[in-house]
């Protein structure tokens, strides 16, 4: 068997591999076993691509070593409440792997006496080049904002989408020539940049409450960068490990975008939040505060609560606490569940990954449609650092911004309480009905020190009885 | 070559199929890992980059660019894979009620 037909069936076996993990990951009881035929699959793969003819390998060697350096203290040191940034962070690497191979291989072809790109190829490769200059640096601009670098608030000016879809359209334009004609090496820059730059642009009116879709989003651009890499390099199993992720991607950005009733064009074009502002004329609205005693008091007396978390738990890494109140409510014989909203937290799944730190069981933490209907049973529901999704606003009142966006149905349980820092609105800058309701009372603090607190009061109580 | 075009875009039009199947039975619980474990795959691009650095030696822009190109996807396989078992790691299914030592506020 030659090199060349080995080197194929290393592809083959990866791809298969590839297409193995996703499926094993689809259950917690074999997703780590889907990690290691993914780590099987790449390791074989990389094994087929070293044994390429008459290559030399210092380079080769140097990037390797680069790249560990680089990927595994931030893979093994990131904090579980920075894996949204990790994953932003990724997704910038893919794309500009993407990006810059594409670079690479259009001067490659584009030098006098070189076999030129037929137009199929040059078409996959301005798509690689537009996708992965533009995830580059539409997800380091997502990493900033996560990490607060950049303000996480959406900076939106006038004409910004005429201004951005301009742009946009020049890239296109520049793409299109060049595939036309690949030999106009002066508009290949100008691709490049305007790339760059639409990245940076997109993702500057994105807020905070956002950031789940566009990070899906972006997940499925580098995906598809890479996959046109593999129609470039004439390689298929690129073509089908960034079709998986691409397919991926574009899967967790629709859950997304249906969580919050909206549509991709409204997240990327719609500024969130204005009208809100807009329409900013507040009255002062009577609401109920009590103290940590006071709650406690209550919970203990409760049969079934639910725990609703949010971004405020995440940014407050009130998890451990919520962990104990959790123990502590568990042991007096209190059933306990989480309540998880698809968007709350900064990427798909965030609250999980937060929770299972805290070792709290995974059979306890239940989606949105799934406990809806067992909130009207519910004593107490505990909502710590959520907002907008437990807005009742989103099913009754027609001008609110959030209207029809599927919400946990909090509402509905005979007593709520809220863990928040102060009255003012939240990240969306929508006033929430749940907080004046009668049934409402208010924990006013930090959420880590409020559920800490409550932890305290409740071993007090038990100790006195 | 207009051979090898459509039976490739065939392979990417059968593998989002697959993706779109195998992915949407993906436990919303696993969303997060989910991501990371596709980017780690998607960081295959590390398999391109390896044959353009490697055979294209002599050209400058290739190699420097390659260099780039290995070291941001290998950051990714191998960053990608180990966060994605640590996240793994931690989801548990609820274990027997401890008793006495570790209540409520103890820890």
């Amino acid at each position: 068997m030659s090199v060349e037909t080995f080197q194929q069936y290393t592809y083959i076996i990866a791809a298969g591999c590839f297409i193995l993990a996703l499926k094993w990951l689809s259950r917690p009881s074999t997703a780590r076993r889907g990690v290691t035929i993914g780590e099987i699959g790449m390791a074989i793969a990389i094994l087929g691509a070293l044994l390429t003819r008459g290559m030399t390998y210092n380079w080769i060697i140097v990037g390797l070593i680069l790249g560990a350096l680089i990927g595994l203290p931030l893979a093994i040191f990131m904090p579980m409440k920075d894996v949204p940034q990790r994953t932003a962070l990724s997704h910038s690497f893919g794309g500009l792997a993407a990006a810059v191979v594409g670079t690479a291989e259009y001067y490659l072809h584009a030098r006098a006496g070189a076999t030129p790109l037929t137009h199929f190829e040059m078409t996959a490769l301005v798509l690689e080049v537009l996708l992965g200059y533009l995830t580059f640096t539409g997800s380091l601009m997502a990493f900033g904002k996560l990490q607060e670098l950049l303000p996480s608030r959406p900076m939106v000016y006038k004409g910004q989408n005429f201004v951005n879809l301009t742009l946009f359209a020049i890239a296109v334009a520049c793409g299109v020539v060049l595939v036309v004609d690949p030999s106009r090496t002066a508009l290949f820059p100008v691709l490049a940049a305007l790339s760059l730059l639409f990245g940076v642009l997109l993702i500057i009116p994105i807020g905070g409450a956002d950031m789940p879709t566009v990070i899906s989003l972006l997940n499925s651009y580098a995906g598809l960068s890479a996959s046109a890499m593999g129609f470039v390099l004439n390689n298929p199993l690129l073509i089908v490990a960034g079709a998986l992720d691409g397919s991926s991607g574009l899967i967790l950005s629709i859950i997304m975008c249906r969580a919050m009733n909206r549509s991709f064009t409204n997240v990327l074009f719609g500024g969130f939040g204005q009208v809100a502002q807009a329409g900013g004329t507040k009255e002062q609205r009577p609401y109920r505060s009590v103290s940590a005693e006071e709650a406690a008091s209550i919970l203990e007396a409760a049969s079934r609560v639910v725990i609703v978390p949010g971004y405020g738990m995440a940014v407050a890494q009130a998890q451990h606490k919520v962990r104990e109140l959790y123990d502590s409510l568990t042991k007096s014989g209190v059933d306990v569940k989480f309540a998880i909203h698809p968007v709350a937290g900064r990427m798909p799944g965030h609250m999980n990954v937060l929770l299972a730190e805290a070792d709290i069981p995974y059979d306890r933490l239940i989606e949105m449609d799934e406990i809806n209907p067992e909130f009207a049973q519910t004593d107490v529901v505990v909502v710590i650092g959520a907002n907008d999704v437990t807005n009742p606003a989103a099913k009754t009142d027609k001008t609110s911004p959030i209207y029809g966006m599927p919400i946990l149905d909090v509402d509905k349980a005979s007593t709520v309480m809220v863990i928040k820092r102060s009255m003012s609105p939240g990240f969306a800058g929508i006033d929430n009905d749940l907080y004046y309701m009668d049934k409402t009372m208010m924990l006013f603090g930090d959420a880590k020190a409020v559920t800490g607190d409550l932890v305290k009061e409740l071993a007090a109580s038990k100790a006195g009885v | 070559m207009s051979n090898n075009l459509t039976i490739y875009l065939f392979i990417f039009m059968l593998a989002t199929f697959i993706g779109l199947e195998v992915i949407k039975r993906v436990s919303p619980l696993l969303h997060t890992p989910l991501m990371s474990l596709t980017n780690a795959i998607s960081a295959i691009s590390l398999v391109g980059s390896i044959e353009l650095t490697g055979t294209h030696y002599h050209d400058h822009l290739a190699v420097t660019l390659g260099t780039i190109a290995i070291t941001a996807s290998f950051a990714n396989v191998v960053g990608g894979f180990v966060i994605t078992d640590r996240m793994l790691k931690m989801f548990k299914k609820r274990e027997p009620v401890k008793t006495g030592a570790s209540s409520g506020g103890a820890a």
